[in-house]
This record gives structure tokens, C-alpha cells and sequence, in this order.
């Protein structure tokens, strides 16, 4: 088990007002998992993984991840498990710009300590040739297609070898076929034996995940397993 | 590796925005190069005021009338006439023990003329002394003698510029000149000696003090009085033997009512070293009023720059950068701005406190060229602390954002 959510709350509170965003959520997550959050605006699907990817802390509950209870981490210890364990995957890619490619991918690394710059550059560069950049290292983001500067975002997210990639509507931003090869580079990912937590609002990218669960206000409404995993080299069906 | 990749970045941060960048630096560019060459022309200046006070002589003291504070400049400085000092009290003190000579002054101003050239010149009482204690020679002729001092002779020693405005090639020697109307005898001309003490030694002439009280001034006081001691370390004795030979004359018993004041070249040095520095300083304070000034401009754009940032800081924080490596980020990116520019400011200073050189030497002062290695590493230093000050308030802003609000900020 990687993951393990014990009925956790998240309270907005804005000028004296309390919003309730999160309300007794409980769930567990594997090792190797390709979760897929959905819900509509305000469900509490972007809250929750801000909460489990240690952006945000929670109002009460517990949070267990990797066997340590993280419901009480102080800043820096989150700033370090985000960067060591957590890999962010954005719906505006996030890349900075005037930047090449391989500085946005080493760019974590600067905050770890004690990293062989040679290996971490090495590793950049495989997984860069795996993503089918290679040729691209010395661009610039704003020379890359939408599709391109995600893949570049995928590989920021694995240079240093998180326990979960968490993906916020990673083809939110995409046309069809860069969204298809961006989702069956996360199959890949979770086939290689990635954990994925994936949150999005489409149920047909849901539906290259291996679990579905769905919230609304705050709460838990389903959590299944998907039967027949929609495989994305076959095409995203809309 | 980190330390190295975040000067990398605020420099290429830098460099991205060139034009603004330079702009920001310019208020420190200014500042410094403000500092750096007032400090330049303060220290010249003041190693010229100091040579100019050296070139009087060396172990001198001066005996001024009127009483003063030990450290405030006697009345006699100020211009207000006292009349207690005389031309005995030079003589009584030519007998005392490591004085090697004694000099009268009396100063005045009057028209000089010979045939038909004249001309307004200072002209100076002085005893026979004058040679000794102001280190100085005829270049012809000769000085004049006590013998003449106590006759009342009307012989005169011209200064080498005055003898060259009445008498071009000639030679002066014998010659006869008026001084306010009174007749007096060229003896002899000074040798060349510039400006010493701020006062052009070759455009004055030279006449027994006594002349000058009773017929050229009609006083029978004297201006001031200097007198050379044999050794530096015989001053201190030699200054109490003064004093008090000078009480015994004018029948003071209490030093509180001491008329007069002794002041030694050592002491004047002194005090004109401590009031150029004070000067100094201060003006380095005014120019450096312009550092703060560059400092806001800085904050300004800093702030400016955090904001244009805000998703790049949300994405850094989400990707693991703790609170301390933002506020270092911006910290060195405004460290380095103000270093960038505080070096700027240094070579512009130099190049300011050149030209101002070879400007004052081309009027004739020997001006020197003096740029501390101190006024430098203050000034780089005060440009990378207000870097670092102006800086703090925007760096501690941005690593305060939330991650999750930064990344959202359009």
C-alpha cells in the first residue's frame, strides 16, 4: 500500500466564512495503481490532490504515505517529499520559458541534495529519448508543440524517480492525437509500474485508468475498478 | 550545486532583460561612482591641504594672540585684532633653550610701485629670523638684518614674482620702491617658493618688522610669531617654556588668563587632518544618500519581478523548492544586480577622480590621483548589503506565496 486516506477534511476558511471542500474522504491506494479522480468544478478532485501531493495541508484525518504519517509535516519536510517522491504533471505544462528543454527536466534536481549531476544529466537524456525529444534538448518550450512541452513535463516529473505521478487533466490543454500519445505514455508509465493518480473531468481519459472514483461535494460517491481498461494506442474514444 | 545554479540563473535572469536591468543598476552606478570619486577628491584634497601645511616648516609653533580653547582655533584666526603680542616677547623667547630661531610677522596690504609701475601686493613684517624658520634663501641681494629691525630701516626683499612684474630682467638690487608712498631700498629677492600655507610666497614683499609697525601700519603689535625648535621631541618642553616665559612678560599669574595661544605645526596637522576627514566623510554620506535611492529603485523592480514570476515560484515550490531557496533566489538576483552595478559605479568613480586629476593639475596644483583600496571594498560591500536589504522585502515575498495560488496566477 502506498497510500492510505483516513477519512481526511478540508475546510476553506475566507474572511470568518468556513467552505467545506473536502468531508470524511477514505481510501487507499496500491503500489502501481493508475487512479483516475473525477468530478465536476467544485467536487473537492483538485483539493484532494493538492492534499495528496502535499501542496496543501488537511483540516483533520490522517494521511499515510509510504508507511510514514504525513498528516503532520512541517513545510520544508513537505517542500522535500514533494520533490523527492511526488511527480507533478500540470494542465498548462508549467515549463519555464526561455529555458531549454533539459534544464526544465533537471530542473528538481537543483533542490535535492547530494545528486551525481552527471547520472541525474545522463537519466534526463534516456528518458528524454524515450518521450522521443531527443533531437529537442537545446529548444526552447515556446518552440515546442503543446504536446512536446507535455511530454518534456512528463519527464520533469520522473527525473527523480517519484512514488506517485500526479497528473492534473494532463490532456486538458491537448488536441486529440498529442492527448492520445500523452495517455499512452502514462499507460506505458504505469505498466513500468508507476503508481498514477490522474484527476480529470473526461470520462474518456478516465477510462485509461485501472480505477475510476468519482466525487461530488466533497465526498466520495463511487470508486471501481475499471474492467476493461481502454488501452490509448487504440485511439482516446470521445 | 545549488548555489551555483541559482547565480547562474538570476544572472541569466539578468541578461534577459538587459535594458531594465541596466536601468535599475544605473541609481547604483551613480551612487557608487559618487562615493568612490568624492572619496577620490577628498583624499587628494586633503593630502594637498596637508603638504601645503607641511611646506611652513617643519618643528614650528606659533605663538597667536588671544586665548583660546586647546582645541578651537584661536580669536587671532578669525580676523579680530588683539593687540597683545610684541615684538619683545619674540625676542625674550629667542633666548630659550632649543629654539633654534625666532620670526615677527605683521601683515598688510598696499600699493608697490617703481618709476611708473605699481601695483597692489601683500607685503609682510618680518625679523631677521624669517630665513631660518621658514626654511627659505635669497636668490640675490640679501636679507635684512637686526641692526636694520632696530633702525627703523626702510629696506624691503621683493618676492620673486613681484620682482619680475616691476623690474622684468633688471636687476632690482639698490633700486628704490614706493610701498603706500614710503621710500624703501631693494636689498635682495627670495628664491622661488610658490604657494605655501595657501599663500603665494612670491607675490609678497619683505620689510623690517618694526618698518611695518610704526611706518608703514602705525601698530605696535604683532600678527603672530613662529619659532623653530631644534628637535621634534623637544617641542612639548620648548611650548611650556614659551608659555610661560610669555606670563612672566605679560604678568599673568593664572594660565586661565593666558592673552595668547600656542599652536605647533604637529597640532595643525592634526586638526586640519581631522576636519578634511570630517568633510570627507560627509560628503561621502551625501553621495551615498543616492545608494538608498538606487536601493528603491531596485525593490521596485524586484517587486515588479516577483510578481511577472508568481507561476514560476508556484511551480518551483510544487516541484520541492523549500521557503529559503526562493528567498535566496531572489535575494542573489538582487545581490547580483547591485554588485553588477557597484562595479560599474567603481570603474566609473576612477575614471571621474582621473579626470578631475588631470583637470586640477593643469591649473598647477600638485593634485595627486588617490583612490583607496578601502573606499572601493566599502563601496562594493554597501552595494551588495543594499542588495541584499532592498531585496529582502520582495525575496520574502515571493517565498511566502502559495504554491497552489502561484500556479493558478494568470
Amino acid at each position: 500500500m502506498l497510500i492510505k486516506i483516513d477519512n481526511i477534511t478540508k475546510d476553506y476558511i475566507d474572511d470568518g466564512l468556513v467552505t467545506p471542500a473536502l468531508r470524511g474522504v477514505s481510501f487507499e491506494i496500491d503500489k502501481g495503481e493508475f487512479l483516475a479522480v473525477m468530478g465536476s468544478s467544485g467536487s473537492g478532485k483538485s483539493t484532494l490532490m493538492h492534499i495528496i501531493g502535499f501542496l496543501d495541508k488537511l483540516t483533520s484525518g490522517k494521511y499515510i504515505f509510504d508507511d510514514q504519517d504525513a498528516s503532520n509535516f512541517d513545510d520544508d519536510q513537505l517542500a522535500e517529499i514533494r520533490n523527492q517522491k511526488i511527480g507533478f504533471i500540470f494542465q498548462s505544462y508549467n515549463l519555464l520559458a526561455r529555458t531549454s528543454v533539459l534544464d526544465n527536466v533537471l530542473l528538481p534536481t537543483i533542490y535535492t541534495p547530494n545528486l551525481n549531476k552527471k547520472k541525474t544529466e545522463k537519466k534526463a537524456l534516456d528518458l528524454l529519448n524515450k518521450v522521443g525529444l531527443s533531437e529537442r534538448i537545446g529548444h526552447n518550450p515556446n518552440q515546442l508543440s503543446g504536446g512536446e512541452q507535455q511530454r518534456v513535463a512528463i519527464v520533469r516529473a520522473l527525473i527523480n524517480k517519484p512514488r506517485l505521478i500526479l497528473a492534473d487533466e494532463p490532456t486538458g490543454n491537448l488536441d486529440s492525437k498529442s492527448g492520445q500519445e500523452v495517455m499512452e505514455i502514462l499507460q506505458d508509465l504505469n505498466e513500468d509500474g508507476h503508481t498514477i493518480l490522474m484527476v480529470t473531468h473526461e470520462k474518456y481519459v478516465a477510462e485509461c485508468a485501472r480505477r475510476i472514483m468519482v466525487l461530488r461535494d466533497g465526498k466520495i460517491i463511487s470508486d471501481e475498478k475499471v474492467g476493461n481498461q481502454h488501452l490509448a494506442k487504440n485511439g482516446l474514444k470521445k | 550545486m545549488y548555489l551555483f545554479e541559482t547565480i547562474k540563473l538570476s544572472l541569466k535572469n539578468l541578461l534577459l532583460k538587459k535594458s531594465r536591468s541596466f536601468l535599475t543598476m544605473l541609481g547604483i552606478i551613480i551612487g557608487v561612482a559618487a562615493v568612490i570619486s568624492i572619496m577620490s577628491v577628498g583624499a587628494s584634497a586633503q593630502d594637498l591641504l596637508l603638504a601645503q601645511v607641511r611646506a611652513m616648516g617643519s618643528n614650528l609653533i606659533g605663538v597667536l594672540p588671544g586665548a583660546s580653547d586647546e582645541a578651537g582655533p584661536p580669536a587671532a584666526m578669525f580676523g579680530i585684532e588683539i593687540t597683545t603680542l610684541k615684538h619683545e616677547d619674540a625676542l625674550a623667547l629667542e633666548k630659550l633653550p632649543h629654539i633654534v630661531a625666532v620670526c615677527s610677522y605683521l601683515n598688510g596690504r598696499g600699493s608697490i610701485s617703481y618709476l611708473n609701475k605699481s601695483k597692489d601686493y601683500n607685503y609682510m613684517g618680518v625679523s631677521e629670523g624669517y630665513i631660518i624658520v621658514e626654511e627659505t634663501t635669497v636668490d640675490s641681494g640679501r636679507f635684512f638684518r637686526q641692526d636694520e629691525i632696530d633702525s627703523l630701516a626702510r629696506v624691503v626683499v621683493l618676492g620673486s614674482e613681484v620682482k619680475k612684474e616691476l623690474f622684468g630682467d633688471d636687476n632690482p638690487i639698490d633700486k628704490r620702491v614706493k610701498i603706500n608712498q614710503v621710500s624703501f631700498k631693494v636689498i635682495g629677492v627670495m628664491e622661488e617658493r610658490g604657494v605655501v600655507a595657501f599663500q603665494n610666497q612670491d607675490e609678497q614683499v619683505f620689510v623690517p618688522i618694526k618698518t611695518s609697525q610704526k611706518l608703514l601700519l602705525g601698530v605696535n603689535h604683532l600678527a603672530f610669531i613662529r619659532a623653530k625648535i631644534d628637535k621634534e621631541e623637544n617641542i612639548e618642553s620648548a611650548i611650556s617654556r614659551v608659555k610661560s616665559t610669555i606670563r612672566f612678560r605679560h604678568n599673568i599669574k593664572d594660565p586661565i588668563k593666558d592673552d595668547f595661544s600656542i599652536r605647533s605645526t604637529d597640532q595643525a596637522l592634526d586638526m586640519l587632518g581631522t576636519i578634511t576627514q570630517a568633510l570627507k566623510m560627509f560628503l561621502a554620506a551625501v553621495a551615498a544618500i543616492s545608494l538608498i535611492v538606487g536601493g528603491i529603485g531596485i525593490m521596485n523592480i524586484m517587486f515588479v519581478s516577483v510578481n511577472e514570476r508568481t507561476r514560476e515560484i508556484g511551480l518551483r515550490k510544487a516541484i520541492g523548492a523549500k521557503r529559503k531557496n526562493i528567498l535566496f533566489q531572489f535575494l542573489i538576483e538582487s545581490a547580483t544586480m547591485t554588485l553588477m552595478g557597484g562595479l560599474i559605479g567603481i570603474i566609473t568613480g576612477i575614471l571621474i577622480a582621473w579626470a578631475i586629476t588631470i583637470g586640477v593639475n593643469y591649473f598647477g596644483y600638485d593634485w595627486k590621483f588617490i583612490v583607496t583600496p578601502v573606499s572601493v571594498l566599502i563601496s562594493t560591500m554597501m552595494a551588495i548589503i543594499i542588495g541584499l536589504i532592498f531585496g529582502l522585502w520582495p525575496a520574502s515575498r515571493a517565498s511566502k506565496l502559495n504554491a497552489i495560488k502561484a500556479l493558478r496566477y494568470e
